[in-house]
């Protein structure tokens, strides 16, 4: 049972309740899709990137919960950095959410983005956690589309 | 006999292992069923006693094999009641049986401007290798709607059902939302406008009895794992004057009646269309499985499932922010729904915490998720082995889901 809790920390249910800059970004000069066609699920990711700087992120689509906080959350995090630190961000992120949970998470550098450390406990969420950073990721190298398959 | 469901689930081994701690509360049957230990024995004295390759063979445990594979033919048949088993053709899967109706039946008969209707309630499996078959022969996809119980009304099902329409494909059971069909009259409706009627029997075979003479249609189809047999092996049933005038769909050994470079001859109906060494241990479980559900009687089988599914129905109804899907009135015990606020995979992970193994997704029905304005939804699927137990766990489970997300 706390390993549920573990998953559903109250900081994820409060972004999947009240997802924050979810919607279009005015302006935006990068977009690609993410789908799981294992669930349907499906996320858009937008971002205004000016001189390799990313102004403003924002996303739309339908998914459970991790998949809601963990785009939430991205685009908190990723506001303001270039896509050298994205792309450092999102390996740490990930090699988060597939660590070893016998052990201690490594958490290093992601600051609020930590909550997701239960996501290790329930490998067939992985996924969910990371389609929005896909999604992000193949925006930035000016790619449209991106699955998780 | 009498429905002993006690003496049913200590048939299944599995059934008493525990997961995350709790008892197994297994509801995902119609992705797949256990096993009981009759198939899983069978299986393994074929390989320890009889086995070696079927057909051709001058040794004792060829012969013993070809045997074997030919007595679970004729088990199918009659379960099917099938008139000859050289009806009954050994597949992979449903999805293969479709894909070679589609291919030997469908590209022979179809030409351009032609029709095949399906209905909203379809398994991507009966859907896919249509549209397919329609890309090639520049034929066109009809859709029968479904109402919003999700039955399928017959007289919006008729009025598509046209001079051109060829072929249609439905499903005897919805594997999402657990209406039973009206094949019989949908048959006799097909047989009227002369098109040609495949059936996706998947979900129906575990549950009810299946009588394609009295169904009147021309292809059945289902899948050996989903009958508590083993995975690898399916079964496409054909009228014999239906398969007699289809080309085999794979070329190989086992399938010809004499290979020359100038000409091959093939063999009959079925031999035609099982190219290659087939699954022969699969063949031998699925026969297991059916010796096991004949014994019980599936008419056993149906009269306790459809009380479990009123018990279930009237539990479900009676969960907070719960929304269940299928409600047409002939239904087998499968119940898809969603909880208000609370996405299917979350309430998965949940229920999984809990012990209860449910399916969360669009199902392989995206079109069916579609017509309902859902990008998924969850679904518990009830078999024989079942109980209201299991229902009761779910229930408690939901509880549960509310609590994660209050």
């Amino acid at each position: 049972m706390s390993e549920l809790r573990e998953l559903y920390q109250s900081v994820i249910l409060d972004h999947n309740r009240s997802p924050r800059n979810r919607g279009p970004v005015p302006g935006a000069n990068r977009r690609a899709e993410g789908h799981n066609p294992l669930c349907g699920d499906h996320v858009v990711v937008q971002a205004r990137v000016a001189d390799d700087r990313i102004e403003a992120v924002g996303f739309e689509g339908r998914g459970c919960a991790i998949s809601t906080a963990s785009a939430s959350l991205m685009t908190e995090a990723v506001k303001g950095r270039s896509s050298a630190e994205v792309e450092k961000l999102f390996e740490e992120f990930r090699q988060l959410v597939t660590s070893d949970p016998t052990r201690e998470a490594p958490v290093g550098g992601l600051g609020k983005l930590a909550v997701f450390s239960g996501v290790r406990e329930f490998p067939l969420r992985v996924k969910c956690a990371t389609l929005c950073w896909h999604a992000l990721q193949a925006a930035l190298e000016g790619r449209s589309e991106v699955s998780t398959e | 006999m009498s429905f002993d469901v006690q003496r049913i689930r200590k048939d299944f081994p599995i059934l008493s292992r525990t997961v995350h701690g709790k008892p197994l509360a297994f509801l995902d049957s119609a992705a797949s069923a256990q096993k009981p230990q009759c198939v899983i024995d069978a299986i393994a004295e074929l390989y320890q006693r009889d086995y070696a390759n079927v057909h051709r063979g001058v040794h004792e445990l060829s012969l013993r094999s070809t045997r074997a594979l030919e007595d679970a033919r004729a088990k199918v048949a009659h379960f099917l009641g099938a008139r000859d088993p050289r009806e009954i053709v050994f597949v992979r899967n449903t999805t293969e049986a479709i894909n070679l109706v589609a291919r030997s039946f469908g590209d022979t008969v179809l030409g351009p401007g032609d029709e095949v209707l399906l209905t909203e309630m379809e398994h991507h499996s009966n859907i896919v290798p249509w549209q397919m078959l329609c890309e090639r022969r520049g034929a066109r996809l009809r859709v029968a709607p479904i109402d919003d119980r999700g039955a399928l009304p017959l007289d919006a099902f008729e009025a598509l059902l046209g001079a051109r329409t060829k072929l249609v494909a439905v499903a005897h059971v919805s594997n999402v939302l657990g209406t039973i069909n009206p094949i019989a009259e949908i048959a006799a409706l097909c047989r009227s406008r002369g098109a040609a009627l495949l059936v996706d029997g998947a979900q129906a075979v575990p549950h009810q009895r299946v009588d394609v003479g009295a169904l009147g249609c021309d292809f059945y189809a289902f899948s050996g794992h989903k009958l508590f047999g083993p995975t690898g092996v399916g079964v496409l049933w054909g009228r014999a004057e239906r398969l007699a005038g289809m080309p085999p769909l794979y070329g190989g050994g086992g399938m010809i009646a004499s290979v020359r470079f100038e000409k091959t001859l093939y063999a009959g109906v079925p031999t035609r269309f099982e190219a290659g060494t087939p699954d022969i241990s699969g063949a031998v479980g699925l026969g297991a499985a059916i010796d096991y559900l004949e014994a019980i009687g599936m008419q056993n089988v149906e009269r306790y499932e459809q009380e479990l599914l009123a018990y279930a129905t009237d539990a479900l109804e009676r969960v907070p922010g719960l929304r269940l899907f299928g409600r047409a009135p002939h239904k087998a015990a499968v119940f898809a729904f969603e909880v208000e606020g609370v996405h299917p995979h979350d309430v998965g992970t949940i229920l999984d915490s809990e012990g209860v193994a449910v399916r969360a997704g669009h199902h392989c029905a995206q079109p069916l998720m579609d017509r309902f304005g859902v990008p998924a939804m969850v679904r518990a699927s009830l078999a024989l082995y079942n109980t209201r137990a299991d229902v009761d766990q779910l229930v408690r489970a939901l509880a549960r889901v509310r609590e994660v997300f209050a």
